[in-house]
């Protein structure tokens, strides 16, 4: 389905987030900002929720861990029993020191690769993926603030216009 | 100004009172004569406290080469005698150190925030200068342990007595080093050093407040430069001197870094438990959840620094399993395993668990919380770096051993906030003193 959208283009970051700001104080639902650069506190400005990916990160970590236990219980321990260190226990706890560094770099590879994943999915970036961005100077030097219009677009092109934006166009938007 | 509260002077008075009863009837009730010892372990074993016999005999000939079996016996009693009056000394000692330390990690962390020139921290240097005005107290106090011990007032250090050094060659070797001369001069030397920079550091900070230019400021960033290059070396040895050589046959080449992960994480508790006080009393009015926030990170990345070189210690011994290195670890792991295992509990998983989540560490009753566990795990550690040596498996955690607490806690609390009446909480005219008031994440 497409929707209606305006567009406003602004020139600098400071007139951006004023802009931002104005715009979240007139309740208008902000979609999306497009900008060259992070800009800092930006996410606040537009009442992002705060990210969740620590705790994916935590979980991933879990996995991780479990994953070298098993992994090195079935190699060192079952599959092919291992005298580590001259000291033929074998057992996976009597050896566990050997296994510390392996459990511990495990757990950061899958919390770590995991996680860059589970971010550009969630980012919906995938491979082939056509790219969203409406304007390609917003990889150059200029930031885009796009609204959702709701039978309402002279207002809010008045209110975007009064914002300091550079251009202000309204277009059909893919959703 | 803040003004000490009286009901923390007098809460740190009845500390050192009760603390101070306590470690006298721990020395009190040492034995003096090898029956009276004898008699004490029997007891003990008939009240259900059945301890193997063997273990003793194992741990006790890893520590001292005696040769002829026939002498053995009466040894081992002496052995025995020597332990349990060293419990007392040994509670006093881990309990003397642990506060001394807290304060010498203290102005380690100082000393770097001084020397990176930070700007988050300049609103905290009044909080730290004041814990390490602890650092002359506490430094006699364990000057005067070590000196009683070199006069042979407990048997701390096998290595002070003559007779024991006259049978061992592994001792004679080191003697060039080991001799309690040159070990009380290196111990004058590091002291000495530390109180210096601590007292000249702080004549500088407060001459900051009323100069009219930056120059005490630099001069305080330089000083603080050059003593982390003498703490460093001096704290490595003090570590040694001090604590690696209870054990005098064996040695750890990352000891030092070990000694000073625990006081530097100790150190930085203690900054913050002081800070969110002071805060809940109102004052520090600038300092913000931003600081508290960095302060429990130091906490959470240190502690884990701490686990990284216990393991680091651990695992290569535990790997290559020579005799002469292994037996430090069988000793803590055959008559230790609360203290040894818990240490790693409090210090390592609880810290990794209770600080990893952002928010929890902006959560004052939570630092508080976690760092009061923290300190008693470090407790611990010092406690397991001593007592295996000098009281094997006589060990016990009872009124010596939290009079010792007690009563360097009250000092330590009483020293601290009269030292932080002294001085306004919040430096005058230090260059960085807006940023940290600013400080946010």
């Amino acid at each position: 389905m497409a929707s209606k959208v305006i567009q406003a283009l602004y020139n600098d970051d400071d007139i951006l987030m004023h802009a931002v700001k104005k715009v979240r104080a007139e309740h208008h639902h902000i979609e999306e900002v497009y900008t060259p650069f992070p800009v800092h506190g930006l996410d606040k400005a537009m009442g992002l929720e705060g990210t969740r990916i620590a705790i994916t990160s935590f979980m991933y970590g879990c996995l991780g861990l479990a994953v070298a236990v098993v992994m090195m219980n079935y190699i060192m321990i079952e599959d092919w029993p291992q005298d580590i260190g001259g000291k033929p226990s074998f057992s996976y706890l009597d050896n566990m020191p050997a296994f510390v560094p392996i459990m511990f770099e495990m757990t950061v590879f899958f919390a770590a690769h995991l996680m860059v994943i589970t971010f550009y999915l969630r980012s919906r970036m995938w491979p082939f993926k056509k790219a969203e961005n409406p304007d390609k100077r917003t990889t150059d030097d200029h930031f885009l603030m796009e609204i959702g219009i709701h039978d309402n677009e002279k207002e809010l092109a008045d209110l975007l216009w009064e914002t300091g934006a550079v251009e202000v166009k309204v277009t059909e938007k893919e959703s | 100004m803040y003004t000490f509260s009286n009901k923390l002077r007098i809460g740190s008075f009845i500390a050192m009172a009760v603390g101070l009863i306590f470690l006298g009837i721990g020395f009190m009730s040492a034995p003096s004569t090898v029956e009276e010892a004898k008699a004490m372990v029997a007891s003990a074993h008939d009240g259900g406290h059945g301890e193997g016999h063997a273990e003793e005999v194992v741990s006790h000939g890893e520590e001292q080469g005696h040769g002829a079996e026939a002498a053995h016996d009466t040894s081992h009693d002496e052995h025995l005698l020597h332990q349990l009056q060293n419990r007392p000394w040994s509670a006093l000692y881990v309990a003397a150190f642990f506060f001394f330390m807290i304060a010498l990690g203290v102005l380690a962390f100082y000393a770097i925030q001084r020397a990176a020139q930070a700007g988050w921290s300049p609103l905290l240097f009044r909080v730290m200068e004041g814990i390490t005005a602890y650092l002359v107290p506490g430094g006699i106090i364990v000057f005067v342990i070590l000196v009683l011990s070199v006069l042979h007032m407990n048997h701390m250090f096998v290595w002070m007595d003559a007779e024991t050094v006259a049978h061992d060659e592994l001792l004679q070797g080191k003697s060039g080093y080991l001799n309690p001369t040159f070990f009380l001069v290196r111990a004058a030397i590091f002291l000495g050093g530390w109180i210096f920079y601590r007292e000249y550091s702080r004549k500088l900070s407060l001459a900051q407040d009323e100069a009219t230019d930056n120059s005490n400021f630099v001069k305080n960033f330089r000083w603080s430069a050059g003593f982390l290059v003498f703490y460093l070396v001096t704290e490595s040895m003090m570590s040694w001197d001090w604590i690696m050589s209870l054990d005098p046959h064996w040695f750890s080449t990352l000891f030092g870094w070990y000694v000073f992960a625990s006081m530097f994480v100790s150190g930085i508790t203690v900054i913050a438990m002081v800070t969110v006080y002071l805060k809940s009393k109102g004052y520090l009015e600038n300092v913000n959840n931003s600081h508290i926030h960095d302060l429990a990170k130091f906490m959470f990345g240190i502690s884990i620094f701490w686990t990284y070189l216990w393991f680091s210690q651990f695992m290569l011994i535990w790997y290559a399993d020579i005799p002469e290195e292994v037996t430090y670890y069988v000793a803590r792991f055959q008559d230790y395993k609360l203290p040894f295992f818990g240490m790693l509990v409090m210090n390592f998983i609880f810290p990794l668990l209770v600080l990893m989540n952002s928010d929890y560490k902006r959560v004052n009753w939570f630092v508080i919380m976690t760092g009061i566990v923290v300190l008693l795990g470090h407790y611990l550690d010092i406690f397991n770096m001593v007592m295996p040596a000098t009281v094997g498996d006589q060990w016990f955690i009872g009124l010596p051993e939290i009079g010792g607490i007690l009563f360097f806690g009250g000092l330590f609390v009483f020293w601290v906030f009269t030292a932080l009446t002294k001085a306004p909480l919040q430096p005058k005219r230090n260059p960085f003193i807006e940023e940290s008031r600013h400080f946010h994440y």
